[in-house]
């Protein structure tokens, strides 16, 4: 219903849409003959999620091991490269333009040579995810520690504080807003790093399971694991909407009265 | 208030600021000398732009004048830094700190444990109306409450000097009168040195000891009144015949020099 809390109306529309789209989907795979192996219909995709899921979730969990690590690392990595480019003209002039030559390499070409040099395991896929994910969160940071005002860091010299006393009071809770929307897009992003890490040359992980299924014309167990990796993006997307939420209760206050 | 050798709480030496804009070096303020004693209050009135708020980033050490020299405790002080307590003409609530955390921003930034702070702080949440609003975030207060965590928040720098700048600037004719009156009460018993930079020729009458008046930018004093009115102070003295006589010659000080480029609007 239109007062149901758990489903407001702005929610039903887009739910509408979806299983409207799931339905034709269905349709058309049996009202056209579409063989299974083209295009299985979503009641056989979901049939393989469950018929598969020890396999599947096997394989996602190596998957979230390189996302994990990747995110960590990239915004340890971030951190650090931001800090250092709003502190210090020099770092910002040598550093910054290649932050931003990092994102012209083309990973699916950087991909192999990592293979080389790391072979199969964790290391080339974590490095996949850093260089997809350090950007936007670095960039973000970055503006967000140059948009501070500069009177509140007046303010801190004013009462006698330190440079460092304003990076911690003053700077970096003035960054963390913009620190979260880059860290949401970053986690948007990472699963397809790792999916493409896995590409290249693995034993595990979904993006590896995609190839062999795809390979062997298991179409729906590829579907299952697409749906996979999506449901996995959406949640971490929501996962770090929800640690914003709990680091700024002050953005919720604005909206309230006492 | 009056020292065997008079040791000025504030001095500024013969100070001028100059900007940049571009190419074009733009004079805001002076030359310009100012003595303060201790436990004086005086106020600077002035038009708009003319250089108040640059003088009191001056005294705080935030910039540093042209040329010219500033004094603190009879001696020079070229870092002066956290040596005044200075209420800027914006509140700087932090917004992410409760009120509680806002205020004790000074005595955290001395490396005072929290919980001597808090201890220090709490009986003036009373004293300001503010006990039941520690745990507030600033976005959830009126603009006179924020003002009254500002002005909190500088006492608790505990420094014998403080620069007021328009500290009720943004606020209706009503709850400014009863700030005020606040403040008087505030500073009468507290012994601190006041420098306080106000658009409102009453509210500086009735405050202060002496009055400076500016003209417009590049900002120089123009004229000092010292204000020989008894205290304690109150509004009912508005209609005195020295301060009337005050407040003309102050009002007939600033029409001479403020061209039409400065509208007369309500602050
Ligand atoms: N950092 C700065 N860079 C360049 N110009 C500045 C700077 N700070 C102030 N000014 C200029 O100096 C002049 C004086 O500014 P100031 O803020 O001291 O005026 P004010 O007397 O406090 O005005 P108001 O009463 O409106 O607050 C203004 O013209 C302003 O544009
Ligand atoms: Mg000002």
């Amino acid at each position: 219903m239109a007062h149901n809390r758990l489903l407001p109306r702005d929610r039903i529309l887009p739910l509408l849409i979806l299983a409207a789209a799931t339905f034709g989907w269905e349709l058309a795979t049996d009202v056209f003959q579409i063989p299974r192996w083209v295009l299985p219909p979503p009641s056989a995709v979901l049939h393989a999620l469950v018929r598969d899921q020890q396999l599947l979730l096997r394989h996602l969990a190596v998957t979230m091991e390189e996302v994990g690590l990747g995110l960590m690392l990239s915004v340890l990595l971030a951190v650090v490269l931001a800090i250092g480019i709003v502190s210090s003209r020099l770092v910002e002039r040598s550093v910054y333009p290649l932050v931003v030559a990092s994102q012209a390499v083309p990973i699916v070409a950087l991909a192999p040579i990592l293979l080389i040099w790391f072979g199969y395991g964790l290391t080339p896929k974590v490095i996949v995810v850093v260089l997809v994910c350090f950007f936007p969160i670095a960039v973000n940071l970055v503006d967000g520690l140059r948009g501070v005002d500069r009177e509140f860091v007046d303010l801190v010299r004013s009462l006698g504080g330190t440079p460092w006393q304003a990076l911690r009071v003053v700077r970096i809770p003035a960054a963390l807003p913009s620190f979260f929307s880059g860290l949401r897009v970053a986690a948007a992003v990472s699963v397809i790093g790792a999916l493409i890490g896995e590409w290249v040359g693995s034993s595990a992980g979904l993006g590896y399971l995609m190839i062999r299924a795809a390979s062997q014309f298991h179409t729906d167990r590829v579907f299952a694991a697409v749906l996979l990796s999506a449901i996995a993006s959406i949640a971490l997307f929501w996962t770090v909407g929800l640690l914003e939420y709990v680091a700024l209760p002050w953005r919720r206050a604005a909206k309230t009265e006492p | 208030m009056k020292s065997p050798s008079p040791l000025w709480r504030v001095e500024l030496r013969h100070v001028t600021k100059s900007f940049y804009r571009g190419r074009q070096p733009l004079s805001v303020l002076g030359p310009l000398d100012l003595r303060v004693a201790d436990r004086e209050f005086v106020a600077l009135v002035g038009p708009s732009g003319c250089g108040k708020s640059t003088l009191l980033n001056l005294i705080a050490g935030i910039e540093q004048p042209t040329s010219g020299e500033v004094w603190l405790d009879g001696e020079l002080a070229p870092e002066r830094l956290g040596r005044v307590a200075y209420m800027h003409q914006r509140d700087l609530l932090l917004p992410w700190r409760t009120v509680l955390e806002n205020a004790l921003l000074p005595l955290e930034l001395r490396g005072i444990p929290r919980r001597e702070a808090v201890a220090r702080a709490l009986p003036w949440f009373e004293r300001f109306g503010l006990a039941e609003f520690t745990q507030a975030y600033p976005a959830q207060l009126s603009g006179g409450m924020r003002q009254r965590v500002a002005f909190l928040r500088t006492l608790l720098a505990d420094r014998p000097l403080l620069l007021l700048d328009e500290p009720f600037g943004a606020l209706d004719a009503l709850t400014r009168a009863s700030l005020q009156e606040w403040l008087l009460a505030l500073w009468e018993e507290l012994d601190r040195t006041v420098i306080l930079v106000t658009h409102d020729v009453e509210e500086a009458l009735i405050l202060s000891d002496r009055v400076f008046v500016l003209s417009p930018r590049p900002g120089t004093i123009v004229c000092e009144l010292i204000v020989e009115l008894p205290r304690p102070r109150s509004y009912a003295m508005v209609t005195d015949p020295r301060f009337v006589q005050l407040k003309a010659e102050i009002l007939a000080h600033l029409r001479a020099r403020t061209t039409l480029e400065v509208p007369l609007h309500g602050t």
